[in-house]
């Protein structure tokens, strides 16, 4: 998948939202949004707590699907393919879109079942290829050299910082080409924090990840574009450094000055 | 004015603490009371019988002339009915659980869950007769060997009533698995069955596997269903289809009998409830174990 997003065509666009709207129960949680977001990009969704950024991220995985009221219309295209027709399973979406959420939350069992978990559901036994997919995703998720030597012990009794790059490391273990991070760092410490956003950088090239933040300069160091969300909408989209040095919209503006939220 | 009021309130708190006290008192004094009886029956038994014949003599006749007092026959009867029982209750209690846990509509499991429950509502001598009447001869179809008493419909019927203390628990441990480790293996790609199964069911055993203990316990102490059902009558077997005795039907067979109290005959029976109370005691002191390094792995 990798190779294949290496020449990049501009008029590729690796998701598209297309006039998206998103209600629970009478709740009208995202109004009208429309994103077009290019493959090997970072996106950081940003705007103040409740205007809807996570409705939207869990949006691109259908995580939102199990929440009772939860009602959708418009359509959410990935690779051009419309993620919400009938026909689509949701365990295979699941596997192309990988989700990192903002508490660490491994499973309790051991760091090695934990990173190989998405390969055992799909019935993945060989002990050779899951050997293989533990130490490369570890490594990719910078965490390999910490714990190479206990992969057997409980991914409980990590640190934080560490269980959040297990859990980073498990995502990329099903080997997916879109990566959403709902404000991955914010439980963190500035050390673990910057290892996080060395890692996103480090990723880019070989995904492409959508990433909800409060933390603007945050935003400012790793993203490429950024959305400001607002009461549901999307009031800007543009290149990072245009939001943050050039904004058009007054409402920018001010939550970027932080002025509000 | 004031001063009085509170001299009253004081006074009338005084009354409520001393109250409560007596009933914890009453409670740990029963229990007591209850413990040294037995303790010194079997004390006396044992002057008797010693502890070795005890446990290794292979019958157990102290009503018949050529007496024997081997404990074994009673507890693989006990054994044998739990088992079958808890074979029964576990698969099906656990499903019950997995499936209101996670496939049923939030609403239809709040029904649910109390109409369960009737089951162990349901008066035992009810059931003892359902065992004898209904579920025997629908057995003896299948096995045509199988005697009109035996430990295999009982157990059966036994393992019925203690399904939904199995599920009613089960569901409650895996309600308390965090919602993010649904959501780390839904986000992962996992379907709700192996959610349930590869998750949320290990991340809950601890809860789990109270709820067994419990349910053991209950199988253990269980009297009326394998007194209709079963035949009283000792037999050091693990077939399931001929009669057995288990300690409780021994102890109510005795109770009720004729035997003069204070005979050794008569206190067999305390013997046999400090061998059923030490087997309690030792799942009691699991589940206290389980429960503990349940609380420890959340904190
Ligand atoms: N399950 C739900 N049921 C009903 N309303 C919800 C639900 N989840 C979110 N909402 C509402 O939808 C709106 C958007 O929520 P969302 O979680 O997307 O906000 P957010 O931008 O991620 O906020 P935060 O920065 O605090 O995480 C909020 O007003 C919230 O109250
Ligand atoms: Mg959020």
């Amino acid at each position: 998948m990798a190779e294949k997003s290496e020449v990049v065509n501009f008029m590729d666009y690796k998701l598209t939202a297309d006039k998206v709207n998103v209600w629970y129960g009478n709740f009208h949680a995202l109004k009208d949004i429309s994103m077009r977001i290019r493959p090997n990009t970072v996106t950081a969704l940003i705007g103040p707590s409740g205007c809807g950024k996570s409705t939207f991220l869990r949006l691109l995985n259908r995580m939102n699907d199990y929440i009772e009221g939860f009602r959708m219309e418009g359509h959410i295209l990935i690779d051009e393919k419309n993620i919400y027709a009938k026909r689509v399973r949701v365990e295979e979406l699941r596997k192309e879109v990988g989700m990192v959420f903002q508490k660490p939350n491994p499973f309790p069992k051991s760091i090695y079942d934990n990173v190989v978990y998405g390969l055992t559901i799909r019935n993945v036994r060989d002990k050779k290829t899951l050997d293989e997919a533990c130490e490369n995703s570890l490594k990719q998720a910078a965490l390999w050299d910490e714990v190479k030597d206990d992969l057997k012990k409980s991914a409980l009794a990590l640190s934080g910082g560490q269980q959040q790059r297990l859990c980073i490391a498990r995502t990329l273990a099903v080997k997916p080409t879109i990566i959403l991070m709902d404000e991955p760092a914010s439980a963190l410490d500035p050390i673990s924090t910057a290892k996080i956003e060395e890692l996103i950088n480090e990723l880019k090239k070989y995904y492409t990840i959508i990433i909800v933040t409060h933390n603007m300069q945050q935003a400012g160091r790793i993203s490429d574009r950024t959305a400001f969300f607002y009461l549901g909408l999307l009031i800007e989209y543009d290149t990072t450094a245009n939001i943050f040095t050039n904004p058009k919209e007054e409402k920018t503006q001010s939550y970027i000055t932080g002025r509000f939220g | 004015m004031t001063l009085f009021y509170f001299e009253g309130l004081k006074i009338k708190e005084k009354i409520i603490e001393s109250l409560l006290a007596l009933c914890g008192g009453i409670t740990v004094l029963t229990t007591l009371g209850i413990l040294i009886v037995l303790l010194i029956e079997s004390v006396l038994f044992f002057r008797e019988v010693s502890v070795v014949e005890f446990v290794t003599d292979t019958q157990w006749t102290p009503l018949f002339a050529d007496k024997h007092f081997g404990i074994l026959p009673l507890v693989t009867g006990t054994l044998l009915t739990s088992l079958i029982a808890i074979i029964v209750a576990l698969p099906i209690g656990l499903s019950i659980a997995v499936y209101l846990n996670e496939y049923a509509h939030p609403k239809f499991r709040l029904t649910i869950k109390p109409v369960l429950e009737i089951l162990a509502a349901i008066p035992t001598v009810v059931y003892g007769f359902f065992a004898l009447t209904v579920v025997t001869p629908a057995l003896q179809n299948i096995f045509p060997s199988m005697s009109g008493f035996n430990a295999l419909s009982p157990g059966l019927v036994m393992g019925i009533m203690i399904i939904p203390l199995i599920s009613s628990l089960s569901e409650d441990a895996l309600y308390a698995v965090p919602k993010s480790l649904r959501e780390a293996s839904y986000g992962l790609g996992s379907s709700r069955f192996q959610t349930s199964f590869k998750v949320l069911v290990p991340a809950a055993s601890s809860g789990i596997i109270v709820s067994v203990i419990l349910a053991i316990s209950r199988a253990f102490g269980e009297t009326m269903i394998v007194a209709i059902a079963a035949g009283q009558e000792p037999n050091l077997t693990f077939n399931p289809l001929v009669p057995i005795e288990t300690i409780t039907t021994y102890i109510v067979q005795v109770s009720m009998g004729d035997v003069a109290q204070g005979s050794l005959e008569f206190r067999t029976i305390f013997a046999a409830g400090m061998t059923l109370f030490i087997f309690t005691f030792i799942l009691n002191t699991i589940t206290a174990r389980v429960k503990k390094r349940y609380y420890h792995k959340y904190e």
